[in-house]
Formats: C-alpha cells, structure tokens, sequence
C-alpha cells in the first residue's frame, strides 16, 4: 500500500487535499436515480389517487340518495374526457401498485436494498404490460361500440 | 445544542406506550398488499369485464350488494385505502408543512375527512336499500318486486 517511502512524505510540503463530488451518488436509496424517482412518483400518484378517492367515495354514496342522482353522476364517468382520465387513474394506481411491492421487497428480503434499482425498472416494465393490456380494451370501450 | 450525545452519557429514558409511528409504518404495508388485489379486482370488475364504465348504474351497484361477497369487498377497500391514503397525505403534510399551524389544520382535516368518510361509506353500503319506494322501475335492479 505506501507507494513512498516515510522520509520521502515527511519532505513533500503537505497537498491540499482535493475531495470531488461523486458524480453520482452510490448505494443510496433514495438520493438521486432511480431510487429518488421511484418516491417521488411514488408521492405524486399517491396524492392522485388520494383525491380521486375522496371523491369516488361521496359518487358512490349516492346510491343512498337516490337511483335517478346515481345514474345522473356516474353517466358522467361513461364520457370520453373520462375515460381517457380512467386511463390516467390506472395508470398511477399501476404504479403506486407496483412500485409499493418494490418497497416492501426493500424492506423485508435481505437482497431488496442491493437489487432496487433493478427492481424500479422491473416495476416499469411490468407497469407498461399492465398499461398495454388496459389501454386498447379501454379505448374500444370509449371509442368504439365494443362489448 | 450537540447533536450527538457525549460518549458515555446514560441511555436515553425508552419512551413507553405505543409506537404508532412504528404501526402506521407497518399497516401501509400490510394493507398496500391486501388493496394491490381489492383495487384491481375491484377495477377488472367495474371498468375491464363486459361493457366496461358503461354497464355501472344504481342496479348495477344493486345486484353486486346482493352479494355479501362484494359487501365484504367494497368495506374492506373503504377502510383500508382511506386509512392508507389518509396516513400517506399525513406523511407528506408532516414532510412538506413547515408552518405549525398550517400543519395543525392540514392533519385535522386529512383525519376528519377520513373519519367522516369512513362513517359516511359504511352507512351507505349497509343501510343500502336497493328497491327504494317512488324510484322509477327501470332504473331498479331486476330482482325489485314489481310494484
């Protein structure tokens, strides 16, 4: 390991040390990368979901008023502005879905913290199937008179 | 103020009761499993299968509540995604909310909306009645006597 020897160190005039910032930071979860971007997308679907469900909760009670304000509300949902918005609404719940079963990997299996950054592009291929599969069906169901 | 304690400085006092921080920590994994396969049967069923978001009106919402099956569903996904996304939004408040007050009214109402809610669903799902009196006929699920 010492490439001088003591006497050769003690006569050099001592260098300032030159400390460079990492370009990238390493073995961190959550700071830069994938890790950060998988919580943040994390916290945006979340509070997107959140207040969709808010509402979907007081659309749905309806039904407690009466037959006539249900339908009235729920025709609202069968528009194509809103089904497009369905198609935006899967879409997070997709990921918030998956990208919450990559937490949980991290959490609680020995190799989740090591293999995460694999596991987020995982979560985004398994989110575009998922996407792949929903999207053509929910378009004829907009677009088209599918059944 | 140090930051860390002098070396050989008596063990903080451990703090005795609950830790909620730890339960909350562990229900949003506990329950964001369970509602992985609430959510998306519960959207196969409502916007995937058959016509999709059109086929959904008040008898549509009457034959699934005939069936203690989606009784059961339906109130396992209100409590259980309204209390993991109240206890998300109250993360993100605790994060983002540096003022003490603001922070005070955002967490009181995350929790009394999801109280409120929470109380509002289940009432609606369990005093449903799906033949109401005066509603028009052909809006009524199949099974409504005739009047």
């Amino acid at each position: 390991m010492p490439e001088k020897s003591a006497s050769t160190l003690a006569s050099e005039p001592p260098a300032t040390p030159v400390i460079r910032n990492p370009k990238r930071p390493a073995g961190t979860l959550y700071r830069g990368r994938e890790g950060m971007w998988g919580w943040v997308l994390h916290r945006i679907t979340g509070t997107a979901i959140y207040f969709f469900l808010l509402v979907h909760i007081l659309d749905t009670s309806l039904v407690r008023l009466s037959p006539e304000a249900y339908n009235a509300v729920i025709n609202t949902y069968k528009t194509p502005i809103m089904g497009l918005g369905e198609i935006a609404l899967v879409a997070a719940i997709g990921l918030h879905a998956l990208n919450g079963l990559r937490i949980i990997l991290i959490d609680f299996s020995s190799w989740g913290t090591k293999h995460q950054r694999l596991m987020f592009w995982i979560v985004v291929g398994l989110w575009l199937v998922l996407l792949a599969g929903f999207v053509p069906r929910q378009l004829m169901h907009i677009f088209g008179g599918a059944a | 103020m140090s930051v860390i304690d002098a070396p050989r400085s008596k063990a903080a006092p451990k703090r005795r009761g609950i830790n909620w921080e730890k339960w909350g920590w562990i229900y949003m994994r506990a329950s964001g499993v369970v509602l992985v396969v609430l959510i998306f049967g519960h959207l196969f069923v409502n916007l995937v299968a058959g016509e999709g978001v059109k086929a959904i009106d008040f008898a549509f919402v009457a034959g699934k509540w005939a069936d203690p099956f989606w009784v059961v569903w339906d109130t396992l996904l209100l409590w259980l995604a309204l209390i993991h996304g109240g206890n998300g939004m109250r993360t993100l408040v605790n994060d983002y909310a540096n003022n003490t007050t603001v922070r005070r009214i955002l967490l009181a109402g995350i929790f009394a909306s999801t109280a409120i809610l929470i109380i509002l669903g289940t009432l609606v799902i369990y005093t449903f009645d799906p033949c109401p009196v005066g509603a028009a006929p052909e809006l009524l699920p199949s099974f409504c006597p005739v009047p």
